[in-house]
């Protein structure tokens, strides 16, 4: 039947000394809503750009609809949002979509594009007179402009207002709704269960999970109780469901995903604690617990 | 299935090339910096140096006056300026604000991003003859048969391809802090070196000597050739304006691959 939208098999990248992925192999379907899930520096956006082509494995081979990324065939059914990419500030917006709209064989008029954006009030400004977040929807315009089958979004909602992030998701899902693929990039846990159907979770240029957001999510969704305490050493944190521990002269940090269990415990063992806090796990420090746990299983 | 089918593949090329030409046509122009100086600074060197001396014949009586031969010179100068100043200048901030990573994903073919390119300096430069022809002739009262204009025109045009290359080539070598001064300090002292705006006699001999293998002393005599000033053998110059454009655009891809292999390798 159709071919799927991206297929990575066995793909490495080393930048010189830095292995930025390593024997990465995933297929993404048509259709599906994807999030590659990472904290900074894991290996998200080189996973993107080695999937675009705009960066050549050192190992294995990428595929965009079954064809090599770099063909314009395959570009023309992708539209990209990329970090840290510019835009010519001296067009206006409307001009910026309409020449990217010619880049496309079937793309959306410049006025639905434009309003898919939420842009319509900035489409006669000029590009450089926008706002970091206004910016972000000019990409989200340009990304959707040719109509494209598959979206590639990394990092999309850097630099965005509650509310410009909140609409903007919205208008993912809408396009996700209508059977477009969707591939995102984000260190947002939040962002990635909102949207995706499954989550694919990088770290170190590896995949560490592939799974449903429930699944993720009951993974790195922990807590973390910090207290200071006279005698961190012996057997007072000994036995405790922890996913990871660190102890910095009497300060204590404890990740968990049982924390009333933990503290339960913590009280019936009489260790004398102060300043204690327990607060959501950020997710770099989930991922942090998650992958000493993929190394030490 | 048949409805996929049919859907093409590909967007056609020429309304690409049409809405990309008109954008960097659009990006130069709004640029004041550069397309005011473009356009007015060959017409005000001329008015400077050119006017003054309008009539002085530049040999025996009835032969090619000054104004003539330096409407040449300025002609020459103001479509060259277009070239390695707008490309080198354009090209290196584009890419310092990484507008070409954006672009590499999408399916514009960079054969099409380079022709618009081109295309729109182009423009530029034909805006940059006519104002100094409108103010040389308005205000100037120099006169130049019709096919005299058309030579110059053309000649002055075509003289100005092997600069596109030049133009990349920079744009891609420079950095965007330094490409102005890069662009200038490379092409002001060319301009002067190639008799441009003084004659040669007047230039220490070091520069008499190089000149001849400069591209922009080349392209001075085809051009001062076309209004009357007798130049013995212009077969040489265009050979030598040939070999420039292979050259300047051999540079040009070598300087392009090297700068997309950093970052898209």
């Amino acid at each position: 039947m159709s071919e799927p939208a991206v297929g990575l098999s066995h793909a490495s990248k080393r930048y010189g000394a830095l292995q930025a992925l390593s024997d990465v192999s995933f297929t993404i379907e048509a259709g599906e809503v994807v999030a590659i899930l990472g904290p900074n520096g894991a290996g998200k956006t080189t996973s993107i750009n080695v999937m675009l082509g705009l960066r050549n494995p050192t190992a294995g081979t990428a595929r965009l609809f079954g064809l090599d990324p770099k063909d314009l065939r395959a570009r023309s059914r992708i539209g990209v949002m990329l970090q840290e990419s510019g835009v010519p500030g001296m067009l206006r917006v409307t001009e910026i979509v309409d020449l990217f709209r010619s880049y496309y064989p079937n793309p959306l008029s410049t006025s639905d594009a434009i309003a898919m954006a939420g842009l319509e009030e900035k489409a006669r400004s000029l590009v450089k007179d926008l706002s970091g977040g206004q910016h972000q929807r000019l990409y989200l315009a340009l990304a959707v402009c040719g109509n494209p089958d598959a979206l590639f979004l990394d990092e999309p909602t850097v630099g965005m207002d509650v509310e410009g992030r909140r609409r903007f998701l919205e208008e993912v899902a809408t396009l996700a709704a209508r059977g477009r693929t969707v591939v995102l990039t984000t260190h947002y846990l939040e962002e990635a269960d909102q949207l995706a159907r499954r989550i694919i979770v990088i770290d170190r240029g590896k995949v560490i999970a592939d799974s449903t957001p429930a699944e993720i999510k009951s993974r790195v969704a922990g807590k973390r109780i910090t207290f200071s305490t006279p005698n961190p050493d012996g057997d007072a944190l000994a036995g405790l469901p922890l996913t990871s521990k660190q102890v910095d002269d009497h300060r204590v940090r404890l990740l968990t995903n049982e924390p009333e269990e933990v503290l339960r415990e913590l009280f019936r063992r009489g260790v004398e604690m102060h300043d204690i806090e327990v607060a959501g796990a950020d997710l770099e420090e989930a991922f942090v617990a998650m992958t000493r746990r993929e190394a030490t299983p | 299935m048949s409805a996929i089918a049919a859907r093409r593949a590909r967007a056609s090329l020429p309304p690409m090339l049409a809405r990309q030409t008109y954008a960097e046509f659009v990006k130069l122009l709004r640029v004041p910096a550069f397309s005011v100086t473009s356009v007015v600074l060959p017409a005000m060197f001329y008015a400077f140096i050119g006017l003054g001396q309008r009539n002085v014949p530049m040999g025996p009586p009835g032969s090619v006056t000054f104004g003539q031969y330096f409407l040449a010179s300025m002609a020459l100068y103001g479509v060259a300026n277009v070239m390695v100043l707008g490309f080198g200048i354009s090209v290196a901030n584009e890419r310092g604000q990484k507008q070409d990573l954006l672009m590499k994903a999408t399916p514009l073919p960079a054969y099409v991003f380079f022709v618009a390119k081109a295309l729109s300096a182009l423009a530029l430069a034909m805006i940059s003859i006519a104002a100094l022809g409108l103010f040389a002739s308005v205000v100037g009262g120099v006169r130049l048969d019709t096919s005299q204009w058309l030579t110059l025109v053309v000649r002055a045009m075509l003289c100005s391809i092997p600069f596109i290359g030049l133009g990349f080539a920079l744009g891609y070598l420079a950095t965007p802090n330094s490409a102005p001064a890069v662009t200038n300090l490379i092409y002001l002292p060319t301009a002067f070196a190639s008799g441009l705006f003084f004659p040669l006699s007047l230039l220490p001999k070091f520069l008499q000597d190089v000149a001849p293998y400069l591209p922009l002393f080349r392209a001075a005599h085809l051009v001062w050739s076309s209004v009357g000033y007798p130049e013995n053998d212009i077969n040489a110059d265009w050979y030598f304006m040939a070999a420039y454009t292979a050259g300047f655009f051999l540079l040009a891809l070598w300087a392009y691959r090297r700068d997309q292999g950093k970052k898209f390798n």
